[in-house]
C-alpha cells in the first residue's frame, strides 16, 4: 500500500494505491493525518483511480477525515471511483455529503 | 445434473488475514466463473464478515476463524465462525452505522454492506461463545 500526496491550490491530493480495509485504513489514517496536519491546507481530495477494494472500513476513513477537513473549514472530494468503490460508497449514503468528481480539475475548481 | 463443491480455511485472526480470506473465497468462487461485480461482492461481504469477527469477536486478540463456502450449482454458501466474545444483541448490531466501538472510527456498516451484497444473512450468536455468520448468494449470470 502506497500514498502519493501532492497540494494543489490550497488542495491536499491524496492517491491511494491498494486495497482500502480494516487492516490498511489503520496506516492510512495515520499516514494522511500526519500530511494533513504538515500542509496548510482546507481540503483533501481524494484520487481513488488505483483503489480495487474497499470495504466499510473505507468509509469510517473517509467521514474521519471529512471531520478533520471541516475543522479547517474544509471539504473532502472524490475522483476516479471504480465500480466497486463506488456501490460501497453510495450505499453507506457517504455521497450525499463528499462530493463526487470526474477528474481533478474538476474537483479543484468545485472546491474552491 | 447438481454441482457440488466445498471448501475450507481457517486462520488466527489478525487483521493480515482479512484480505487472504476475501482472496480466497473469491478464488473458489471463480471455477463457477461469475460476473466481476458478482465477485466483488462476495469479497466485500467476507471481508466485512472476517473484519467483524477480528475487531469485534476476538477484540483484537487472538483466535482461529474459521470460513467455509460451498457451491450447489449456482448458489454460494459462505459461513464465517469464530469463538469470541459473541453479540448480546444481533437485532441492534445489524441496525445500519450501529457500531459498538465508536472509538475505532468504524462506520457500523458491516452488516448493511453484507446484506445488500448477499441475498440472504443469519446470525447465530451465543454471548461468551462465539458468531457465525452465514450468507447466500445465487448467481444470477449463471443459469
Amino acid at each position: 500500500m502506497d500514498i502519493i500526496y501532492s497540494v494543489k491550490r490550497g488542495n491536499l491530493i491524496v492517491k491511494i494505491y491498494g486495497e482500502i480495509d480494516h487492516h490498511t485504513s489503520e496506516t492510512i489514517r495515520e499516514k494522511l493525518d500526519k500530511e494533513f496536519k504538515k500542509q496548510n491546507v482546507k481540503n483533501i481530495i481524494f484520487d481513488f483511480s488505483e483503489i480495487q477494494f474497499m470495504d466499510s472500513s473505507g468509509i469510517g476513513v473517509i467521514m474521519g477525515r471529512y471531520k478533520n477537513a471541516k475543522e479547517r473549514g474544509g471539504k473532502i472530494g472524490v475522483f476516479n471511483l471504480q465500480p466497486q468503490v463506488e456501490r460501497v460508497f453510495k450505499l453507506s449514503g457517504l455521497h450525499k455529503i463528499i462530493n463526487q468528481y470526474n477528474s481533478l480539475d474538476e474537483a479543484i475548481s468545485s472546491l474552491q | 445434473m447438481q454441482y457440488q463443491n466445498t471448501m475450507k480455511v481457517s486462520f488466527i485472526s489478525k487483521s493480515q488475514n482479512e484480505a487472504f480470506a476475501r482472496v480466497a473465497v473469491a478464488a473458489f468462487v471463480s471455477q463457477l466463473d461469475p460476473t466481476v461485480e458478482e465477485i466483488s461482492d462476495i469479497k466485500t461481504a467476507v471481508s466485512e464478515a472476517v473484519t467483524n469477527a477480528v475487531i469485534h469477536g476476538y477484540e483484537n486478540g487472538e483466535g482461529i476463524i474459521n470460513v467455509s463456502c460451498t457451491l450447489t450449482n449456482n448458489i454460494v454458501d459462505i459461513t464465517i465462525e469464530d469463538k469470541g466474545v459473541g453479540i448480546e444483541d444481533i437485532k441492534k448490531a445489524r441496525e445500519p452505522l450501529y457500531t459498538s466501538k465508536p472509538e475505532l472510527e468504524r462506520s457500523g456498516m458491516g452488516f448493511t454492506v453484507m446484506e445488500t451484497f448477499m441475498d440472504e444473512v443469519e446470525v447465530e450468536s451465543i454471548p461468551g461463545k462465539g458468531t457465525i455468520v452465514r450468507m447466500r448468494k445465487k448467481l444470477n449470470s449463471l443459469k
